[in-house]
């Protein structure tokens, strides 16, 4: 139900005018209004900001989460331990003033801040952030990323009322990352200990600069300004309570409608603006604000145990047909890059190996020359009477799958690899990577660290790709177990290479979230996973 | 009389099991469960202990053999208990209770509008004597039936709240957010009514009393709405009835268009994330409604003409 205002705009213009040329003549006049200058003025406390999402994931609690577009609103009411830079990727105090990591990444110690605050009125004590990481595990399924991060957790210690203490079993280099995520957001001890169903249904509190007000399912999550909130992120500018006195989520799952309701003054600031959105939202009072997904890109996940993808010439011929430049000006918003990784540009310890990822048809059919795959009469190539065919399955949680996907087929197609589209239900996602039904299958995962690198493909764990136990495992495992910042940079590199280099996985293009904001909105700016932070936010 | 009643009631018992059994087999026909969904939502790698997944699928009941999950849940649901949402945890008869008063302000409205409108564009076709007026307006129905929901409400909106901000585009806040879903929904909606009543209005005015009353010397807008208007309406309470079905369908449409809180949405939400209680729920809930008013219609039928009565009457006698 994706409208496409581009090509509809001048039909309805003249639908309009037919109507009544009245209301047309008001229309017009009415559209300039509103801007201010770019960064003009002094920031002003004050005002409502409304922001229109596309989904309701039907849970208040952050911990339990994993829509971008709830995680918007419940990001704002709840602090984290850490928080994470977004130019740098470098982990940086919020709820805590300090920590201290053990050589072997098993034991994280932090110090927290004095004099914070939930908003039920309790203080925020090393007790109360045990409470939280003993809850989260006990959440299982119903919060599978914040469940994720506290994984092979051995205890949480409250060592003194303000320094808290958490042992892995293993090296775990990822968990400070992990303690900046909203997923592990804290809460109040009171609401640590309410039902995982009533913390969806009537909300978490927490220490954040906004307090929960009013959550209608469907329809909207309201949020009011702590006055009293004085322990900011180190990242943020402003000090103290947040400039905005309220913040207004509304659902509206129409892109046209939420396009036309930003167009028209109606809410300040969309979610999920898509490529056909674009042309209606420029030159308005509107900017586009765009940031690539940090972790693991869009890419085919091969199954690399079955026969067809077990020769690494086949796979790589795969990598070296897709034209992906041609795919991201095809299908996707403007400002999305191709990958040039596994990982996206945004996660910290990117390496850019955007040549080993360049489009070389030539190369791909003379790899499959060389792996004895021989072109056919209808295109496709056979081999000891077998054809060269793989089926990708996928699954319709972005409107840009399908047509990024028929591209490929054409592309590959054209090297004389059949691709067969599979299209099933998101419930059957995990059923199918458990299973390993599949020759390949297409998604990505946001994560702002690379160790998300090891939870997809070291054979240690999972394994949902298949890849044989190799070096890739052991460049995995010690970038899980170092605290030194360049060694573990220097062998996430050495995974990316191994990963890109073998065509374990195919990356194609970076994720991208757009957001359409009013001009008169300031400083609304994207976090270290391409949410977004609303405290420094004003309207003005 | 009472035989007429109780075989009524027992069509709308047999309707509201049929509703909920063939939508538990549906929906225990589709792949997945909705453990897996709120798995495969949260984490977009899958990453989640199939330990946990069996706990949960435990704790929903999802683990038991497909008969006895019926069983259990029919027993249930005959109490008046649909369990909890798998998405929100919320008991799904408060979900569907909190959502009922939108829903039934939408639809009573654009019900009305669409009686009142629909009605009214079927007199004036059938009344006027200008040719082509009442080929304009008798196009009009078709015309109605056949653009897409969706599409009228994105039109309306555009017009009516962007470009004028006469009402707002979205949200569930009083009478002026109500006045676009109920037009839009009206659309369809009426030009159903117009059309049904258009066509027996014709047949009536041909029938042989309204000779007779005009013979008599009735005036002709009398003859039209005294006499044939009051027989024309019989076929269009019908099409009332199964107007309930359309607008609670239609409702799903609206809801999402104008984001307005609703049967509709939650249908729409449950059945993304596959919720299957609520999705159960909301089947039976849609079939009571849709049951509801076919009953009602039914029951005013005999009040209007009293030979339906005997002659139903007759049917359950044996022979």
């Amino acid at each position: 139900m994706t409208a496409h205002p581009d090509s509809r705009t001048p039909r309805w213009a003249a639908l309009a005018a037919l109507v009544t040329s009245s209301l047309l003549l008001s229309a017009c006049s009415s559209s300039g209004s509103g801007s201010s200058s770019g960064e003009g003025g002094r920031p002003k406390s004050g005002g409502t900001l409304t922001f229109a999402v596309s989904s309701d994931a039907g849970c208040v609690d952050p911990q339990q989460v994993g829509s971008n577009d709830t995680i918007y609103s419940l990001r704002q009411i709840v602090d984290s331990l850490t928080d994470q830079d977004p130019k740098t990727g470098k982990i940086v105090p919020w709820l805590a003033k300090s920590w201290e990591v053990s050589s072997d990444t098993t034991t994280f110690t932090f110090h927290l801040r004095s004099g914070v605050t939930f908003s039920d009125g309790s203080p925020l004590t090393a007790q109360v952030v045990k409470e939280n990481f003993d809850a989260v595990p006990k959440l299982g399924a119903l919060a599978t990323l914040a469940q994720g991060y506290l994984s092979g957790v051995e205890s949480t210690t409250a060592v003194d009322p303000l320094t808290v203490r958490v042992r892995f079993k293993q090296p775990n280099a990822q968990f400070l990352q992990a303690t900046a995520t909203h997923s592990l957001g804290i809460e109040s001890s009171a609401s640590v200990r309410r039902s995982p169903q009533e913390k969806c249904s009537k909300g978490v509190v927490g220490s954040g600069p906004f307090e929960l007000n009013g959550y209608v399912q469907n329809q909207s999550i309201t949020l009011a300004r702590r006055a009293e909130y004085a322990w900011g992120s180190s990242l943020w500018t402003k000090q103290g309570a947040a400039y905005l006195d309220k913040l207004v989520f509304k659902v509206v799952p129409e892109a046209g409608v939420r396009t036309g309701s930003l167009q028209s003054g109606q809410v300040d600031a969309i979610g999920s603006v898509g490529r056909a959105n674009e042309a209606a939202l420029r030159g308005g009072a509107v900017n586009l604000q765009q940031r690539a997904n940090p972790g693991v890109v869009f890419n085919l996940g091969l199954n690399n145990s079955r026969p067809l993808l077990k020769d690494a010439k086949v796979r790589q011929a795969i990598l070296f047909a897709i034209d992906r430049q041609q795919i991201v000006d095809a299908v996707f918003p403007t400002g999305t890059e191709p990958a040039t990784s596994i990982l996206a540009r945004t996660t910290p310890d990117h390496t850019d190996l955007g040549s080993d990822l360049a489009f070389d048809a030539a190369r791909a059919k003379s790899l499959l020359d060389s792996a004895g795959w021989k072109a056919d009469g209808d295109g496709v190539r056979v081999k000891d009477g077998k054809r060269l065919s793989l089926t990708v399955k996928w699954f319709a949680n972005a409107a840009t799958n399908q047509p990024a996907l028929e591209l490929i087929q054409q592309q590959l197609k054209a090297v004389g690899v059949e691709v067969v589209l599979k299209q099933l239900q998101i419930a059957q996602f995990s059923p199918t990577l458990q299973s390993g039904d599949f020759d390949a299958v297409w998604g990505n995962v946001t994560r702002a660290d690379p160790d998300i690198l090891r939870s997809s493909y070291s054979t240690r764990l999972a394994n949902f790709y298949h890849l044989p136990a190799g070096p890739l495992d052991s460049a995995l495992t010690q970038q899980a177990a170092t605290t030194d910042a360049a060694k573990r940079k220097q062998l996430v590199a050495q995974a990316q290479q191994l990963i890109v280099r073998n065509a374990y996985a195919v990356p194609v293009v970076e994720l991208q979230t757009q957001l359409g904001v009013a001009k008169k909105v300031h400083d609304l700016d994207f976090d270290a996973s391409s949410r977004i932070q609303l405290h420094d936010t004003w309207i003005g | 009389m009472r035989p007429y009643v109780a075989k009524r009631l027992a069509q709308a018992l047999g309707v509201l099991w049929a509703a909920y059994t063939l939508s538990f087999l549906v929906l225990d026909y589709l792949p997945g469960d909705p453990v897996s969904a709120m798995a495969g939502a949260g984490a977009d790698t899958g990453q989640v202990d199939p330990a946990q997944l069996a706990s949960l699928r435990h704790e929903y009941g999802f683990d038991k053999p497909v008969l006895a999950q019926y069983a259990d849940y029919l027993g249930r649901a005959v109490r008046g208990d649909f369990g909890d949402s798998v998405s929100t945890g919320r008991p799904v008869t408060s979900t569907l209770a909190d959502a009922l008063p939108q829903t039934l302000q939408l639809t009573g409205a654009a019900l009305l509008l669409a009686v009142v409108l629909g009605g009214g564009l079927a007199v004036l076709a059938t009344y006027t004597t200008r040719r082509w007026l009442r080929q304009l307006l008798l196009s009009l129905p078709p015309l109605g039936v056949s653009v897409p929901t969706f599409w009228v409400g994105l039109v309306l909106v555009e017009l009516f709240s962007f470009r004028t901000r006469l009402f707002p585009a979205f949200g569930n806040d009083g009478l002026r957010g109500l006045v676009l879903p109920a037009v839009t929904l009206a659309v369809p909606t009426g030009a159903l009514v117009a059309q049904v009543l258009a066509k027996s209005l014709l047949t009536a005015l041909d029938q042989a009393y309204v000779e007779t009353a005009r013979a008599k010397g009735a005036g002709r807008l009398r003859i039209h709405l005294r006499h044939a208007l009051r027989n024309a309406s019989l076929p269009a309470l019908t099409v009332v009835g199964l107007l309930a079905g359309q607008l609670i369908a239609g409702s799903v449409v609206v809801e999402s268009v104008f984001s307005r809180d609703g049967l509709g949405r939650v249908t729409a939400a449950a059945v993304t994330v596959q919720d299957i209680p609520l999705v159960q729920g909301v089947v039976v809930f849609g079939a009571l409604i849709f049951v509801t008013a076919n009953l009602i219609v039914d029951l005013v039928y005999p009040l209007l003409d009293p030979r339906i009565v005997v002659a139903a009457s007759r049917k359950v006698r044996p022979a």
